[in-house]
């Protein structure tokens, strides 16, 4: 069973695959970013003031706001396993 | 040739190296906002420096014309730049524009960079996978370009025909493009045709090969930690903190102001001695010219031009160069990242921080600015709030103002108060015109942090130094020039025994004295539209020419302070603002700051009254 969370859930420090991206007018942007089914995104860091959240993926880092993010959906990376999960396609 | 790439790879300083020209660099993305074209005389070749744009499918208006240009084939060749610290993200683009045109080279840039983090890269083995030429430089040495100009001639003669292109499609889509391609279009023609009626699951696919296969590539051909590093990481830490990041930006700020204030002292006062000696030189000089003449070119003219110069260049020779390596070490982008959260509630972007910091310079230099704001709406508010934060030309005055307030050790709080004002002031004032007159939706908001960088000290410093401090002073000079001319004017043609300056004094008198201020001040600010500077001269020298003596009251000195940061920005802003944004914009930049200018100094008067 696989638990699906949005990328706007992951706290700094924390990691996972992305699963999907919905139906957004950012979508395709999220695309040219390198934010593509089954690449590993960390959360780095969370500013201030109910700001956007910045995330590492691909090597790059990209600042994102919450309502951007919640279009993508993710699995989580639990901290303690180092091991790869396989998203089926 | 045109030069194309991601944002901030360097495309814009290699263009500068290879021209000659100068593209303001900074490292931050979104830097440039036009096309510019420029050639290098020593090879022969024209160049076109693009915009960055993450892919072929582009947004924005910027990425829009770079895109465009790389469709429709105007270029000879084209100049693919990566940053080779992250080789991966650039060979996105490159894949998608090799689907266009096999006259591709492939510039990887930084690679010194590259070096110091400990990454290598086989660039060999790339360009066999890619199929096309591919070039190590550094456009910050300056190496590597040499190579770059052989390779871009000796490929411009060939004609190259036909190019393996390295991207594969799911097979039923190769065919496609094979069936497709005998008819002369190019593949990512085809695909870009085809990609809107396809069923979004396919979409995905599609769009996502590029990434995948540049994945690939990368895995093969570097080695070593790429992108974000751990210094990277710490630094965010530090900087992005959800309670210190505030904190530590108005610190760094107070420094960069205190470094100014303090350096510039000295050199003002060598250049003022300096320009009045040589002012009585020229005035001797110019004996032979009669006193109508001489005397308004000199006294006038030329001693305006001099006070502005000495007034404004020691600090903008300071607070540029400090604020340019703050930007080319990569700072600037967090600021906007702290600050997105506030303006996002102000129904603005984030990016107006990046605005209000570059107003601090010169308020011009901000609203030009404004351009790295995608949405128009945005745009315009960051454009309309641009004057609230203090210029340098501004600075002057309100040292002075707080030191007479507070005494000279309070003064500093003094002056970041007045900072703060202003901030919390572009905040409400974008929220108002948000919810009223520039109604609309907050646009969505996707920033790069790029990788923190090591500035080089001395070429930022001599660079910004000549180019920003010059070409900003070139204006102020072409406003206070006429202005000069205009105050020796009124000072010296009299009407009914006084000159025509005291008429104009009996009228403002009355409505100084509304808003907390007197005739003399209003007068000195409506004369010193030109520029800020004039403003503390003017009042100076109107208190001597009517042999009054200045009756201030706290009240006064606390309006005036209000009056400085929140009134009509000066003619060189106003006609950036109609240039970049139109007339009404720059009508209302005039109005809005002015109308919150008298509103808050009534208050404040109103206050005082309670005392």
């Amino acid at each position: 069973m696989i638990h699906i969370s949005y990328l706007s859930d992951l706290l700094p420090g924390e990691a996972a695959f992305i699963y999907s991206i919905s139906a957004c007018p950012l979508r395709e942007r999220l695309y040219d970013l390198g934010f593509t089914a089954s690449g590993r995104v960390e959360c780095v860091a969370k500013a201030p003031l109910g700001g956007p959240c910045a995330y590492l993926i691909r090597g790059a880092v990209i600042a994102l706001r919450r309502e951007d993010a919640r279009f993508v959906k993710v699995q989580r990376i639990p901290a303690s396993s180092g091991g790869k999960h396989y998203v089926s396609s | 040739m045109a030069l194309a790439g991601n944002p901030n790879v360097g495309k814009s300083s290699l263009f500068n190296r290879l021209t000659g020209l100068n593209q303001h660099t900074g490292n931050w993305t979104g830097k440039t906002v036009e096309t510019a074209i420029g050639s290098c005389e020593r090879e022969g070749l024209t160049f076109i420096d693009l915009p960055g744009t993450y892919s072929l499918r582009a947004r924005s208006a910027e990425e829009e014309a770079a895109s465009d240009f790389i469709k429709n084939g105007s270029a000879d060749i084209i100049v693919a730049v990566c940053d080779a610290c992250n080789l991966e993200r650039g060979l996105t683009l490159v894949l998608q524009i090799l689907e266009l045109t096999p006259r591709v080279i492939v510039c990887v840039n930084m690679f010194d960079e590259a070096k110091r983090r400990g990454i290598a890269l086989n660039l060999s083995a790339l360009s066999d996978i890619l199929g096309v030429p591919v070039v190590a430089t550094s456009a910050d040495n300056g190496t590597g370009l040499k190579k770059l100009c052989e390779v871009i001639r000796s490929n411009a003669a060939k004609h190259v025909q036909s190019h393996e292109s390295p991207m594969r499609y799911p097979p039923e889509f190769e065919s496609e493009l094979k069936r497709l391609s005998k008819y002369g279009f190019s593949r990512g023609d085809v695909t870009n045709a085809v990609l809107e009626s396809l069923p979004d699951q396919y979409c995905a696919t599609i769009l996502s090969r590029p990434i995948i296969v540049a994945e690939a590539i990368a895995n093969e051909v570097v080695c070593g930690n790429v992108g974000y590093s751990n210094n990277d990481r710490r630094l965010d830490k530090i900087i992005t903190h959800r309670f210190w990041s505030v904190p530590l930006m108005l610190l760094m700020l107070a420094g960069i102001f205190w470094l100014t204030i303090v350096g510039s002292n000295y050199p003002s006062t060598v250049l003022e001695s300096l320009f009045s000696y040589t002012e009585a030189w020229l005035y001797e000089l110019c004996d032979f010219l009669p006193n109508f003449i001489r005397d308004p070119l000199i006294l006038g003219v030329l001693h305006t031009l001099f006070s502005v110069i000495s007034v404004m260049l020691p600090p903008m020779a300071i607070f540029f160069p400090l604020f340019t390596l703050a930007e080319d070490f990569g700072l600037l982008g967090r600021i906007a990242f702290n600050l997105d959260g506030a303006f996002k509630r102000s129904g603005a972007c984030g990016k107006q921080a990046l605005t209000m910091c570059m107003s601090l310079g010169c308020t011009a230099v901000g609203a030009i600015g404004c351009r790295i704001i995608d949405s128009p709406r945005e745009r315009k508010l960051a454009a309309l709030t641009a004057s609230f934060m203090p210029c340098n030309g501004k600075f002057p005055m309100l040292i002075a103002i707080s030191a007479l307030l507070v005494g000279k050790r309070l003064s500093p709080v003094v002056l970041t108060a007045f900072i703060m004002l202003s901030v919390i002031a572009t905040l409400a004032v974008s929220k108002l015109l948000s919810m009223t007159v520039l109604k609309g939706e907050a646009s969505s908001f996707a920033l790069e942090l790029p990788p923190y960088r090591r500035p080089q000290f001395l070429r930022v410093i001599v660079h910004s130094l000549i180019e920003r401090t010059l070409h900003v002073l070139s204006r102020a000079v072409l406003a206070s020039a006429p202005a000069g001319l205009i105050i020796w004017v009124l000072s010296n043609t009299f009407y009914h025994d006084a000159p025509l300056l005291a008429h104009l004094l009996v009228i403002l008198e009355p409505l100084g004295r509304l808003i907390g201020l007197d005739g003399v001040i209003l007068c000195a600010f409506l004369l010193g539209f030109p520029a800020n500077e004039l403003v503390l001269p003017l009042i100076l020298s109107g208190y001597s020419m009517l042999g009054i003596s200045a009756d201030w009251s706290a009240l006064t000195c606390v309006n005036l302070l209000i009056f400085t940061l929140f009134h009509f920005p000066c003619a060189t802003t106003i006609m950036t603002i109609k240039r970049e944004s139109g007339l009404k914009i720059a009508l209302g930049s005039i109005a809005i700051p002015t109308v919150l200018g008298i509103i808050l100094c009534l208050l404040s008067r109103v206050l005082f009254s309670f005392m």
